[in-house]
C-alpha cells in the first residue's frame, strides 16, 4: 500500500469529495483551506482553482459563514466550512451549538442540516491562549454533533469522506502538527464509518485511549516502554460521538490498566468523560486506579517552556503509563 | 385610503387575506386563553397587530421558497396554511404536534411549508436565511430566502456579518423586518432612536452594507403587498438582498410578558371598538390591522359585514376545532424524547 503525509491524504480526500458530489461547497480563506499556517497550504490552491464556484473565501465573519453554510446544508448542500484554528469556533458558537446542533431534533426529525466544520485544535506551538483551545469537550455536551477525532493519514481521509456523506452537522477536529505523520493510505476510495474506534497498537499490560495527535505521541512512547517490557495497547477512538465504547471496554477488560490521554483542559475534558464511563462499566476489571493525561487547568501560555510544561507531553504519558503498569 | 382598486388585488385575494388574518387573530387570542386556563407551560410571544404584514407578505412567495422565523413565528405558519390544530399540539407539547412535541412556540417547523427551522434567538435566523439563499443561488433553483425578524434582531452581531455576506455575493434573500414597537413598551420606540439601538432608522443598517432597504407601514396589508411583491420580483430577477422595515403598533395586551385578551375580535368590533376596555379602546379603534382591514374591504365593495361575519364566524369555529384536537392529542411517550437526536 502507498504511503502518503497526513496533509497529503487530507487534501486528497477533499478533492475527491469536491469532485464527486456537486453540492459540497468548501468555505475557506483561499490561501489557507485546511491546512492552517502550515507551509503545505500551498498545495491547497490547485484544489481552489480546480472548483472555482465551490471554494468560497468569506469575510472574515465567522457567527455568519457557518450560519450560512448551516442554512444552506438545510436548503440542500453539503457545505464544509474550515474554521481553520478551533479558537475561531468561539465566534460562531450560537450557530453551531444551538442552531445546527438542534435543528433536526426540535424540528421533530424534519430538517436535516448536513453541514461539517473543521477545526484544527490544540497546542500547536507559540499559540498561546487565544489560538490553542480543544473544544472537544465543550462541544461533547451538546447533543445532535458528531464529533471526528483523525489521527492518521488513511484516519483523516476515510473519515472526511463520512463527515461529508453524513445527514448530521459534523465536527472534525484535527491537529496541525499531525500533517507530517506518514502512513499507509489506500489507493481506493474507503471512507471510514463513525463509532468504529481502532487499536493502534496491541499490548497486554496497559490500554492508553488516546486521541488526535495524542495517539502519535502515545504510540511513540509505547514504543519505548515496550524495551522497558511494558506492553501498551493504544486504542484510538477516531470518532467521541458516536463512541465505540465496547472496543475500549473489551481492552480495558484484557490489561485492567488504564490511561486517557487527550489535550483538552482535565476538567470535565473528553478525558474526565472516558473515565467516568469506564469507572461506571469496568470498576471490578481494574486492577490499579485511571489514570488521565491532558492540558493542565490553565489558560495556554505562550513561552515554549511554559507551554510544554501544561501539555500532556511525551514525559508526563510516559509517567502515567508506568504508574498505572506498577 | 387608497382604492382597493390600485392595488390590482382580486375579490378573492382579500377575502383569502381577511380569513388567514382573522384565523391568527383567534388562533392566538384562544391560545392565551389555553395558557390561562394552564394547558401549557413557558413564555411565548403572539402575533396580534402584525396579521396584517404576515398575511400579504407571505402571498407573494412560491410555494417552495425558504422561510425562516423566529419564536413569534404563528402568524407566519397561519399565513402559509399550516393546520392550526398541529401548531395547538406542538405549543401544548403534545404527541401531533408538528416537531412531535420537541419544539413547543418558538420552534415550530413545517418543512413542507418551508418552515424548515425557527429559532428562538431573535438573530439566529439571519445567517440560516442568508445560508438557504446561497443554496438557491448556487443550485439556481430560482427559490429565494425569507428571513422574518424583529427589530431586536438587529442588535445581535449576527445582522451586520449576514447583511455584508449576502451583499457581496448579491445573494437572493428578503430580510423582512417587523418592527412592533411603535408607540409601544418596546425595545426600539419607533419615533427615534430607542435606547437600545442607535441606528435609527433601522434602514440605515443593512443600507450601509449597500442592502436597498425601505420602511412600510405593517398595519396597511394593501402597502404590505405592494413593497414585498415589487422586491421579491427584484430579487428573483437576481438583483440581491432586499430589506424591509415593517411599523405596527404593539397590541397592548402584550405589554406584560403575560398576555390577556381584553375583547374577542369580531367583524362588529372594526365599526364599534366600545366591547373593549378602555384602556385598550384607542388600539382596536386606531392601529389594529385586521379590523381596518376589514373596514376597508367593506368600505370597497368587495364584501359585506355580514359575509365577513360569516367568514369570521368560520375562523371562530376551525380555531374551536384546532383547541380540541390538540386537547385530545396524547402527549409523546416518553422515549420519544431520545429519538430525532441524529439524522
Amino acid at each position: 500500500m502507498r504511503e502518503l503525509a497526513y496533509y497529503e491524504a487530507k487534501l486528497e480526500g477533499l478533492r475527491e469529495i469536491l469532485a464527486a458530489d456537486e453540492r459540497v461547497h468548501f468555505i475557506t480563506e483561499i490561501a489557507t483551506g485546511f491546512l492552517g499556517l502550515s507551509p503545505h497550504r500551498v498545495h491547497f490552491r490547485q484544489i481552489a482553482s480546480s472548483f472555482p464556484d465551490r471554494v468560497i473565501a468569506p469575510p472574515i465573519s465567522e457567527l455568519a459563514f457557518c450560519g450560512v453554510a448551516i442554512g444552506a446544508a438545510m436548503a440542500g448542500l453539503r457545505p464544509i466550512v474550515d474554521l481553520i484554528t478551533a479558537s475561531f469556533a468561539f465566534e460562531a458558537w450560537p450557530q453551531i451549538v444551538n442552531e445546527a446542533a438542534n435543528a433536526f431534533y426540535m424540528s421533530g426529525g424534519q430538517t436535516r442540516a448536513p453541514v461539517v466544520f473543521h477545526l484544527l485544535h490544540g497546542l500547536r506551538g507559540a499559540g498561546a491562549a487565544q489560538h490553542s483551545h480543544s473544544p472537544q469537550a465543550m462541544l461533547w455536551n451538546c447533543p445532535g454533533l458528531k464529533i471526528v477525532l483523525p489521527s492518521s493519514p488513511r484516519d483523516v481521509k476515510g473519515l472526511l469522506k463520512t463527515a461529508a456523506a453524513s445527514d448530521s452537522p459534523t465536527v472534525f477536529i484535527d491537529h496541525v502538527l499531525l500533517f507530517e505523520y506518514r502512513g499507509s493510505v489506500p489507493e481506493n476510495d474507503e471512507a471510514i464509518p463513525f463509532g468504529q474506534a481502532e487499536i493502534k497498537r496491541s499490548g497486554a499490560d496497559v490500554t492508553v485511549v488516546a486521541t488526535s495527535l495524542m495517539v502519535q505521541r502515545s504510540l511513540a512512547v509505547a514504543e519505548r516502554l515496550a524495551k522497558d517490557g511494558i506492553q501498551v495497547e493504544v486504542v484510538d477512538p477516531r470518532t467521541i460521538v458516536p463512541l465505540d465504547f465496547d472496543t475500549i471496554m473489551g481492552s480495558v477488560e484484557k490489561t485492567g490498566r488504564v490511561v486517557v490521554v487527550d489535550e483538552c483542559h482535565q476538567s470535565c475534558g473528553v478525558a474526565a468523560e472516558l473515565v467516568a464511563r469506564i469507572a461506571e462499566a469496568g470498576f471490578d476489571k481494574l486492577k490499579a486506579p485511571i489514570r488521565r493525561v491532558v492540558t493542565l487547568d490553565v489558560p495556554i501560555p505562550f513561552s515554549p517552556r511554559l507551554e510544554e510544561f501544561v501539555s500532556p507531553s511525551e514525559a508526563r504519558i510516559a509517567e502515567a503509563i508506568r504508574a498505572a503498569a506498577r | 385610503m387608497d382604492p382597493i382598486d390600485q392595488a390590482h388585488q382580486s375579490r378573492e385575494w382579500l377575502i383569502e387575506s381577511c380569513r388567514r388574518m382573522l384565523l391568527i387573530r383567534h388562533f392566538e387570542e384562544t391560545l392565551i386563553g389555553l395558557q390561562n386556563q394552564g394547558h401549557f407551560a413557558g413564555h411565548y410571544h403572539v402575533y396580534i397587530g402584525q396579521e396584517a404584514t404576515g398575511v400579504p407578505a407571505l402571498s407573494c412567495l412560491a410555494p417552495d421558497d425558504h422561510i425562516f422565523t423566529t419564536h413569534r413565528n404563528h402568524g407566519h405558519l397561519l399565513a402559509r396554511g399550516a393546520e392550526p390544530g398541529r401548531m395547538y399540539a406542538e405549543i401544548l407539547g403534545r404527541r401531533d404536534g408538528y416537531n412531535k412535541g420537541k419544539g413547543g412556540t418558538f420552534h415550530i417547523a413545517a418543512s413542507h411549508l418551508g418552515f424548515h427551522h425557527t429559532s428562538g434567538i431573535v438573530g439566529g435566523i439571519i445567517p440560516l436565511a442568508t445560508g438557504a439563499a446561497y443554496a438557491a443561488k448556487a443550485r439556481k433553483t430560482g427559490q429565494i430566502a425569507v428571513c422574518l425578524i424583529g427589530d431586536g434582531a438587529l442588535e445581535e452581531g449576527a445582522a451586520p456579518e449576514s447583511f455584508n455576506i449576502a451583499s457581496l455575493w448579491k445573494l437572493p434573500v428578503l430580510y423582512l423586518c417587523e418592527n412592533n414597537g411603535k408607540y409601544g413598551a418596546g425595545r426600539a420606540l419607533g419615533a427615534a432612536q430607542s435606547f437600545s439601538m442607535a441606528a435609527y432608522p433601522l434602514t440605515d443598517l443593512p443600507k450601509v452594507y449597500k442592502i436597498p432597504a425601505q420602511q412600510v407601514d405593517g398595519t396597511d396589508a394593501l402597502a404590505v403587498y405592494r413593497v414585498v411583491s415589487e422586491v421579491v420580483g427584484k430579487i428573483r430577477q437576481g438583483q440581491g438582498p432586499q430589506f424591509i422595515e415593517t411599523h405596527t403598533v404593539r397590541w397592548p395586551g402584550s405589554e406584560s410578558n403575560w398576555p390577556v385578551v381584553p375583547v374577542v375580535t369580531s367583524v362588529d368590533l372594526a365599526w364599534d371598538a366600545s366591547a373593549a376596555p378602555e384602556k385598550f379602546r384607542d388600539w382596536y379603534r386606531a392601529s389594529d390591522p385586521v379590523l381596518a382591514f376589514i373596514r376597508k374591504i367593506v368600505e370597497a365593495g368587495a364584501a359585506t359585514r355580514a359575509q365577513l361575519a360569516e367568514i369570521d364566524a368560520q375562523a371562530v369555529d376551525l380555531i374551536d376545532r384546532a383547541a380540541k384536537f390538540a386537547l385530545a392529542s396524547p402527549f409523546p411517550e416518553p422515549q420519544e424524547a431520545l429519538t430525532d437526536v441524529f439524522a
